[in-house]
C-alpha cells in the first residue's frame, strides 16, 4: 500500500500540470492517467460552473433581498379585470440560498481534494513509484478509507434533512417571517436581532411568557428526571433482592408499558384523569367525592396539572430506568457486599457506599441525557395537557408549556416562524451550556478513547 | 406485624434478625403488588374499552355494566361486544385503518432497515476508523442532537415539496432514517467493548476493513443490531408530528398515530372512543409481542449504552 507521508519533507515545487489544477480541476489526474478520477473532478467543476451561472449567482443575490416583488393586481391592456401577479417567493428565496452557499462549500472542498490529489500524483512521478489505478483506488475505499464509504450516504442524509433545514431556520430567526409575513403574498426581511429583543426583553407579553414558560421547563426537566432516576433504582433494588421471587414475571409487567406506544398510553391517562375519567368517576363511585362536580381538576388547576404531569410520567419512565439500573446492579461484583458483610456493614451502609455511588458513576451521561431529552419532551406534555390549562397572561401558551410545546404552538398553530426559531436556538443554547458545563467533565467523554 | 415486633425484641438475635427479614420481604411483595396494579390498570382498561358495549367516551365506572339498545325491533343486551373492531375496519369517508395500519408498516419496515444501516455503519467508522474528521463529527452530532428536532419541520416540509414527494411514504421514510448516521452514541458503546485484537488477526490474515466489518464485526453484533431495528422500527408507530405535518390533508398516506389521534379530536370523541381503543390494542399488540420477544436485545443495548454514554 501506498505511505500518504512518505521521508521526503521537502517542499516541492508545484509541476504545470499540477498548477493547471488550481483552473481546470483533474488536469494533474488526467496527466498522469487517472481518467476516470480526472474527468470527475472535471464533470464537477463543469456542473458547478453551469449551476453558478444558471441560478447560482441569481439565488445569492436573491438570498440578500429575499424577494423585492409583491404580489399585486396589475391592469393589462386588452383586459377589463386586474390580473394578479405573483411576486417573489422569500421563502424559496431563503432556502435556494441556503442551499445554494452550502454548494459552494461543498465544492471548495472538493477543489481542494482535487489540488491534494494533483500534489500526491505528481509526487508519486518524481519519486518514480507506481501511479495509482482505478482499481487500487476502489481497493483503497474498501479498506484505509472504508470510512468514506460508509460515511458517504447517511451523511449526504444528514445535510440534506438535519443541517440544511436547520441551517434555513436558524437564519428565519433573523427575519420577520411571522403570521403577517406569510408567503405568498407577502414578502418578509431580514430584522437583524430584534426577535430575541422582543422574545427576551422588549416585548412585555412575550417576555413574561418566556421566562414564565423557561421556569416550568427547569423545574419539570428537574423532577421528571430525578423522580423516574430514584424511583426507578429503588424498583430495581426491591425486585433484585435475593429473596423475591417471580422476577421475571414484575418486570415483565413494568416493561410491558414500554412496548405500549407513547402516544397510546398518554392519551389514555388523559382520558383517565379528565373531569369525567375513570379517576374521578371511581372516586365517585366510591363516595369519596360528591358529585361530576366535585371531581378533582387533574388537568385544569395549573398546580394540580403540574403535579400530575409530573406523576404520569413516573408510570412511563420508571420502567426504563428498571431495566436500566437491573442491569447495572447485576453486573456489580458480588464479593464487594461480602467483603463489607464481613466487616459488619448492613445492608442501609451497603446501599449508600457501594450500590449508589456504582449506579451514579455508570449513569452520568445517561442522567443529562435524560435531562436535556426532558427539557424537550414534548410528547408527554402536548399529548397530556395540550399545554393547558391556558393562560391569559401567555402568549400562545399555556401554564403546562414546555419551551418545545411552546414552539410547536407557535409553528404550527400561530404561524409565528420566526418568534419559533428564536425559541429554537434559544432552548439550543440552554440545552448546550448545561451539556458543555457538566458532560465534558465526565470521564465517559474524557476517556472516550482509552477503553480499547 | 406486631407479632412480629414483639420477637424482634424479645426473642434471640438471629430469630429477630429472621423476622426483620421476613417483614421486608411482606412489604416487598406488597408494594411490587401495588405497583403492578397501577402499571396495569391503564391497560386493561384500553382492553376493555376495546370490547365495551356501552357508547361513549366514559363508562360509568371502570368495569362495563351492561349495555342495552335496541336495533330495529329487538332489544339487544351485553357487555361486550366485538362491533369495535368490526366498525373500525369498516371504510369511511377519510378514514380506513386498515390502510393507515399498512401504510405505518411499510414505512416502519423500509426507515427501519435503512436507518439501522445507517446506524450501525456510522457507530462502526466512529467506533473503529481513526480519521482526521472523527471528533469534529462526534462533536457536531451531539451539537445537532441539542436542537428540538421539529424545529426545522417546516424546511424539511418546504424541501420535501421542492423534490415533489411531500405528502407521500417515501417523505415519512426520509424523514425518519435520513437522520439516523447522527444516532451512533449507543452502538458505538457497543462496538467499543469488541475487542480490537479481532480485527488485527483478521487483518494478518489479508482481510481489508470491508470484510473486517461485513465478515467478523456484523456477525458479532446481533444484540446491538435487533435494538437498533426495534428503536428504528417502533419509531414510526408512535411518531404523530412530523406525520401529521407532512401528510397534511391526503388521507391516503395517514399512519395509525394520525388516525387514532384524530378519533379523539372533541367533536368525534364520544362515537369514535371505543374504535380508538379498539385500535389502540391492534396496534400495541404487534409491538409488544416484538418488543417482549426482543425484550434480551433491548435491555443489553439500554444498558450497554447507558454505561458507556
Amino acid at each position: 500500500m501506498f505511505q500518504k507521508k512518505d521521508g521526503s519533507e521537502i517542499k516541492v515545487e508545484d509541476s504545470f500540470a499540477t498548477k493547471l489544477s488550481f483552473l481546470i480541476m483533474g488536469f494533474g489526474n488526467l496527466m498522469h492517467k487517472q481518467i476516470v478520477k480526472g474527468l470527475g473532478f472535471l464533470a464537477i467543476e463543469v456542473g458547478f460552473i453551469v449551476f453558478m451561472a444558471m441560478s447560482g449567482v441569481q439565488n445569492l443575490i436573491n438570498l440578500f433581498t429575499l424577494g423585492t416583488v409583491e404580489t399585486h393586481d396589475e391592469v393589462v391592456p386588452g383586459k377589463i379585470l386586474p390580473v394578479r401577479v405573483f411576486g417573489d417567493n422569500s421563502m424559496l428565496f431563503l432556502l435556494f440560498g441556503v442551499l445554494t452557499v452550502m454548494v459552494i462549500i461543498a465544492f471548495v472542498f472538493v477543489w481542494r481534494a482535487n489540488i491534494k490529489s494533483a500534489r500526491y500524483v505528481q509526487k508519486l512521478e518524481m519519486q518514480g513509484k507506481k501511479i495509482p489505478s482505478m482499481i487500487d483506488d476502489i481497493k483503497l475505499y474498501l479498506d484505509e478509507r472504508f470510512h468514506i464509504t460508509l460515511l458517504t450516504i447517511p451523511i449526504i442524509g444528514i445535510l440534506t434533512f438535519t443541517i440544511l433545514p436547520l441551517i434555513y431556520m436558524i437564519c428565519v430567526a433573523f427575519t420577520n417571517y411571522d403570521k403577517d409575513h406569510q408567503v405568498p403574498g407577502n414578502l418578509f426581511h431580514w430584522v437583524g436581532f430584534a426577535n430575541f429583543g422582543n422574545v427576551l426583553i422588549g416585548d412585555e407579553r412575550m417576555s413574561t411568557t418566556f421566562f414564565g414558560v423557561l421556569g416550568w421547563t427547569i423545574v419539570w426537566a428537574f423532577f421528571a428526571t430525578f423522580t423516574n432516576y430514584f424511583a426507578g433504582i429503588i424498583v430495581a433494588l426491591i425486585i433484585n433482592q435475593k429473596e423475591v421471587k417471580f422476577k421475571k414475571l414484575w418486570r415483565s409487567i413494568l416493561v410491558l408499558t414500554i412496548a405500549m406506544p407513547q402516544f397510546i398510553s398518554l392519551l389514555v391517562m388523559r382520558c383517565f384523569f379528565s373531569n369525567y375519567g375513570v379517576v374521578n368517576r371511581t372516586l365517585i363511585n366510591l363516595g369519596i367525592l360528591d358529585g361530576i362536580d366535585s371531581a378533582i381538576p387533574f388537568f385544569e388547576d395549573p398546580t394540580l396539572a403540574k403535579i400530575t404531569v409530573i406523576f404520569v410520567n413516573m408510570w412511563v419512565g420508571i420502567p426504563h430506568t428498571m431495566l436500566m439500573s437491573s442491569g447495572i446492579l447485576m453486573n456489580i461484583p458480588q464479593d464487594l457486599y461480602e467483603a463489607a458483610t464481613v466487616d459488619g456493614a448492613n445492608k442501609v451502609q451497603m446501599f449508600f457506599k457501594i450500590t449508589l455511588p456504582q449506579i451514579i458513576f455508570t449513569t452520568t451521561p445517561y442522567l443529562i441525557q435524560t435531562f436535556i431529552g426532558n427539557i424537550n419532551n414534548f410528547n408527554l406534555i402536548y399529548l397530556l395537557t395540550g399545554g393547558g390549562p391556558v393562560s391569559s397572561k401567555y402568549y400562545a401558551a399555556g401554564r403546562t408549556d414546555l419551551l418545545v410545546t411552546w414552539l410547536y404552538k407557535l409553528t404550527a398553530d400561530n404561524r409565528d416562524y420566526n418568534l419559533a426559531s428564536t425559541i429554537g436556538i434559544l432552548i439550543f443554547i440552554i440545552s448546550a451550556t448545561f451539556s458543555l458545563l457538566t458532560y465534558r467533565n465526565t470521564k465517559s467523554y474524557k476517556e472516550e478513547d482509552a477503553f480499547q | 406485624m406486631s407479632a412480629n415486633n414483639l420477637t424482634a425484641v424479645t426473642g434471640k438475635k438471629t430469630k429477630s434478625y429472621a423476622a426483620q427479614k421476613r417483614t421486608i420481604l411482606i412489604a416487598s411483595y406488597i408494594f411490587l403488588i401495588v405497583l403492578s396494579i397501577i402499571w396495569v390498570i391503564p391497560i386493561v382498561w384500553v382492553v376493555l374499552t376495546a370490547f365495551r358495549a356501552e357508547p361513549g367516551q366514559f363508562s360509568s365506572s371502570f368495569f362495563p355494566k351492561p349495555y342495552t339498545w335496541i336495533e330495529g325491533d329487538i332489544k339487544y343486551t351485553a357487555t361486550f361486544t366485538l362491533d369495535n373492531f368490526k366498525d373500525l375496519f369498516t371504510p369511511r369517508e377519510g378514514f380506513d385503518f386498515k390502510k393507515m395500519w399498512l401504510n405505518t408498516f411499510i414505512v416502519a419496515t423500509i426507515s427501519c432497515v435503512i436507518s439501522t444501516f445507517f446506524a450501525i455503519s456510522t457507530s462502526y467508522v466512529m467506533s473503529r476508523m481513526r480519521f482526521k474528521m472523527r471528533k469534529p463529527f462526534m462533536n457536531i452530532a451531539l451539537v445537532l442532537g441539542m436542537f428540538p428536532g421539529f424545529m426545522s419541520m417546516i424546511a424539511v416540509y418546504f424541501i420535501l415539496k421542492s423534490i415533489g414527494i411531500h405528502q407521500t411514504l417515501a417523505a415519512l421514510v426520509l424523514v425518519y432514517s435520513a437522520g439516523a448516521g447522527l444516532g451512533f452514541y449507543v452502538c458505538k458503546g457497543f462496538f467499543d467493548t469488541v475487542p480490537k485484537a479481532l480485527d488485527e488477526a483478521a487483518m494478518i490474515d489479508g482481510a481489508n476493513k470491508a470484510q473486517v466489518f461485513f465478515k467478523i464485526i456484523l456477525p458479532m453484533s446481533k444484540p446491538i443490531i435487533v435494538y437498533q431495528a426495534l428503536t428504528a422500527f417502533m419509531g414510526p408507530w408512535m411518531d404523530f408530528i412530523f406525520a401529521k405535518f407532512l401528510m397534511g390533508t391526503n388521507y391516503d398516506t395517514y399512519t395509525v398515530s394520525i388516525g387514532l389521534f384524530s378519533m379523539l379530536e372533541k367533536e368525534r370523541i364520544y362515537e369514535y372512543f371505543r374504535q380508538f381503543a379498539a385500535g389502540s390494542v391492534l396496534v400495541a399488540v404487534p409491538i409488544m409481542i416484538l418488543f417482549m420477544s426482543l425484550q434480551k436485545y433491548y435491555v443489553e443495548g439500554v444498558t450497554g449504552g447507558a454505561v458507556k454514554g
